[in-house]
């Protein structure tokens, strides 16, 4: 059922070409989709608050406005502080960003186009997505800066938070499916998509990709009316624009991973097969995005004591609770 | 009075936040893109002031009664024979006339005590320049905005008569 290898070795069956040819897509990937969901970020706040938008780069409805953007950041000074860290300040924009790029990789958009199909594929996407807070608290630390300071040791607080009930809503997931691998937990679902049988899980996956990304309404790290903008106060020019990249492709990667969890990822609804795979995962990224949009537009900033005490009171019991009804399931069915 | 309705139920007023934004969305904005798209403006907008020369008697009253003093005036008195023989009569004559719009605080009052219907409010606001000193308008500009001045709205149904009409 599942393909051994991807269709990138099926064109070729050199190991170097191929490998060249999964890092080019993956890295093509991670340069278009996030732009794509931040220009819809820009229309759909606009169109949310009765706006427009932008309207002017590029000719149609403003198309071109990231790239314009990335234009303006790459003209920009590239400002370090006096007192900051030097080495590490310059890295951090980095570490936030790479993890995303690497995840990628292990992204399924049908039985054979995936560029990696790791056993613990899972467990790696997790693990991944939580190093760019690794980033993050270099960024604040290094900047020199209160702001900075308060909203990294923020964003680290809020990860650790928020990292259980994902994870414990991705168990339950790993123990319905008996696989860790993505490419496996998709292909289990050619039934029926698991939200059917776990739509809790999935609302506590999705609460808490909004707080692993910073998202509102769990911004805190970055709220600017309290500490002007958490950790990347101090940064300016291209790796003001690299953290804000890593921003929109954590959004793609993290609604993949809830696609492919919770919405079947490349497997079709029933009767609408005729559709190609890839189409289908592209569809859902770009749906749950919408929705990660559609609710930063909707909801106030939360308290930071308010969000810990949803996550530690609601979010992981009602996660546990998940895992436990879907062990009975399994061990009685 | 009824105490405000509570809403049952947890997470309705979630839903019903993520609605309002969706309904918002799928409605059209009414925003005008402007330099495509002009704005009708109402007829008494208050965009420039617009001048008159022929019925400006240099009497001063605008200048006089201007809060901020941003309206300039200079003139001389020409003598002329009148027709039938006699003392000479003597006119005065308007040299210059500006308006620095960079001081006008757009009260009105110059058009509001100009005796004579000189002075004009026109709807046309696409006068902005790149340095201060160029807003000073001399009686030629001011003139050519007399052709953006809209006629007064017509009165509401019962409306007295305007004083003009009457006499």
């Amino acid at each position: 059922m599942i393909a051994d290898s991807s269709v990138f070795d099926t064109l070729t069956s050199n190991f170097w070409l191929s490998l060249l040819l999964k890092t080019v897509a993956c890295l093509l990937f991670f340069l278009v989709v996030p732009l794509v969901v931040g220009y819809m970020e820009h229309k759909v706040l606009a169109h949310g608050q009765g706006r427009l938008g932008p309207m002017e780069a590029g000719g149609f409805h403003g198309w071109a406005q990231l790239v314009a953007d990335g234009v303006k950041f790459i003209q920009k000074e590239d400002i370090v502080p006096t007192a900051a860290d030097r080495g590490v300040f310059s890295l951090a924009p980095g570490v936030v960003m790479i993890p995303y790029i690497v995840v990628i990789a292990v992204l399924p958009f049908s039985a054979t186009v995936w560029a990696l199909n790791l056993d613990v594929g899972v467990f790696f996407v997790l693990a991944m997505s939580s190093i760019g807070v690794i980033g993050v608290l270099m960024a604040g630390w290094s900047s020199a800066n209160k702001f900075s300071l308060i909203g990294a040791l923020r964003a680290a607080a809020q990860l650790i938070a928020y990292e259980l009930p994902m994870v414990l809503a991705s168990a339950a997931i790993v123990m319905q499916a008996g696989t860790m691998s993505l490419v496996g937990i998709s292909e289990a679902q050619w039934q029926m998509w698991y939200v059917v049988y776990q739509p809790i899980g999935f609302l506590i996956f999705m609460i808490a990709v909004f707080a692993e990304l910073s998202r509102p309404p769990f911004d805190m790290p970055v709220a600017d009316s309290e500490i002007i903008f958490g950790a990347y106060t101090e940064y300016s020019g291209l790796k003001f624009a690299f953290f804000l990249l890593a921003e929109y492709g954590g959004i793609v990667v993290m609604t993949a991973i809830a696609s492919v969890l919770y919405l079947g990822g490349y497997q079709p609804l029933r009767g609408l097969e005729m559709i190609p795979g890839p189409l289908w995962m592209m569809g859902k990224i770009f749906a749950l995005s919408f929705v990660v949009i559609w609710v930063r537009v909707t909801f106030p900033r939360l308290r930071e004591d308010q969000l810990q005490r949803f996550t530690w009171l609601w979010l992981t019991p009602l996660a546990l609770l998940q895992i436990l009804g879907v062990a009975y399931f399994k061990v009685a069915f | 009075m009824t105490a405000p309705q509570k809403t049952f139920g947890f997470g309705l007023g979630l839903v019903k936040g993520l609605s309002v934004t969706l309904r918002t969305m799928l409605r059209p904005a009414i925003t005008v893109q402007y330099p495509h798209v002009k704005p009708v403006l109402p007829p008494r907008t208050r965009g420039v002031i617009a001048l008159k020369q022929e019925n400006c008697t240099v009497c001063y009253k605008c200048a006089r009664e201007c809060p901020d003093w941003c309206i300039y005036i200079d003139a001389h008195k020409e003598a002329h024979d009148p027709a039938g023989g006699g003392r000479a009569r003597s006119a005065k004559i308007l040299d210059r006339f500006a308006i620095d719009f960079s001081l006008c605080m757009y009260c009105g009052i110059c058009v509001e005590v100009c005796p004579f219907d000189a002075l004009f409010w026109s709807p046309e606001y696409e006068y902005a320049e790149y340095d201060i000193t160029e807003m000073l308008h001399e009686k030629e500009r001011l003139e050519s905005w007399t052709t953006t001045v809209q006629p007064p709205p017509p009165l509401e149904d019962g409306a007295e008569a305007p004083e003009e009409a009457a006499s």
